[in-house]
């Protein structure tokens, strides 16, 4: 009866809502509202999300790990002004792309580590330390974190990292040699490793 | 489990969902009230102070009623400062560039639809565009249900003379 006069109009006006999208994200970061910025990249290792807060990049998750999932985490955890701002993140997504494209070592980006505490916090501040294109096994992360009997603990806190690529928990293995667990799946641990192998 | 200071019982969506799934109704229901140039300003400051408030939103709120409040109290501030702007007989403001011609503009529903009284725009928009309770539209725009659902039925009534002007059912 009366839906017919409004049948006609299309439920999504498109362009419209990307220009709104924009506005609201300038006006959020101006209005110091967006408490977190996230994007998507396409990488070796699959998708990776990336968020940040004003502080510094804050969560990087795999594909596996569900991004919705991680989102829906962030928001419980840190705060729910969440908006897709891919501009926030421009240069983390251009460090990480020069990184796999193997003409960068390091990241130069400021962390928010507020999604690690205690003793795991303490195993990431080790992380860095191990040097690209090398390794260290879990017990001398234990070890250089003050607690050499933690080897189980160390394991935990690189598969609870929430910076995985740009806090290298990749380049911990087992002491034996073997390539150990990996957040983002032993395939892409491989990956990360052989590409940071001097050729 | 919520971080300290977070209630276990708010909303825990990140926003980007809630704009994604209720932006467009909220623009539809902005353009239907004040028309496609205002409409945008409207729907930037709703969103703007929902997102400021949505940390304290229940998590068993109805979303989309607490958007079109507040959609709705930004655009009774459109309609105020309209009244108050001085009226120019010639040569209409240029609408911003995109904004002036929001799909389905052609069909003449949108300029059917300024043409109501503001109380019929609002409860058309919030009744058959945002689909409300008249319970709930009368709850945003003041007085009883069956006034509501009234000012919706001229609304639909005139709508249906200058818009369709009986070429559908």
């Amino acid at each position: 009866m009366t839906t017919d006069l409004f049948r006609a109009l299309p439920a999504v006006d498109p362009e419209a809502t990307h220009r709104l999208h924009q506005r609201l994200v300038e006006a959020a970061h101006a209005a110091g509202l967006l408490d977190i910025a996230y994007r998507t990249l396409d990488t070796p290792v699959g998708t990776l999300l990336l968020a940040a807060t004003p502080k510094g990049l804050v969560r990087v998750a795999y594909a596996s790990q569900g991004h919705d999932l991680v989102l829906e985490g962030l928001a419980r955890d840190v705060s729910p002004r969440i908006l897709r701002a891919p501009a926030r993140l421009d240069r983390v997504a251009r460090e990480i792309e020069e990184y796999f494209a193997g003409r960068r070592r390091a990241f130069d980006v400021p962390l928010d580590l507020q999604l690690s505490h205690g003793f795991r916090r303490t195993v990431l501040a080790h992380l860095p330390e191990i040097a690209y294109g090398t390794t260290a096994s879990y017990a001398a992360i234990a070890r250089a974190a003050g607690h050499p009997r933690a080897v189980r603990a160390v394991g935990s806190a690189c598969a609870s990292n929430p910076l995985p690529v740009v806090v290298p928990c990749h380049r911990v293995v087992r002491s034996d040699g073997t390539i150990g667990q990996y957040v983002g799946g032993v395939p892409a641990k491989e990956l990360l490793l052989t590409l940071e192998r001097p050729a | 489990m919520g971080a300290p200071g977070r209630l276990p019982d708010v909303s825990s969506k990140p926003f980007e969902e809630i704009v994604a799934e209720h932006g467009p109704t909220v623009l539809r229901v902005c353009r239907a009230v004040l028309g496609p140039v205002d409409a945008e300003d409207a729907w930037s400051e709703t969103f703007l102070a929902a997102l400021n408030a949505y940390p304290r939103l229940r998590a068993d709120s109805n979303v989309e009623a607490w958007l079109v409040t507040i959609a709705h109290r930004k655009a009774l501030d459109h309609v105020r400062a309209a009244a108050r702007r001085p009226i120019v007989t010639d040569a209409p403001p240029e609408p911003p560039a995109g904004a002036g011609h929001p799909d389905g503009w052609e069909l003449g529903l949108w300029e059917a639809l300024e043409a109501l009284p503001l109380r019929q725009r609002q409860t058309v928009a919030y009744h058959y565009l945002a689909g409300m309770p008249y319970r709930q539209v009368a709850r945003i725009v003041g007085g009883t249900e069956a006034a509501a659902r009234r000012a919706a039925a001229d609304g639909i009534a005139t709508l249906r003379r200058t818009v369709l002007k009986g070429e559908l059912r």
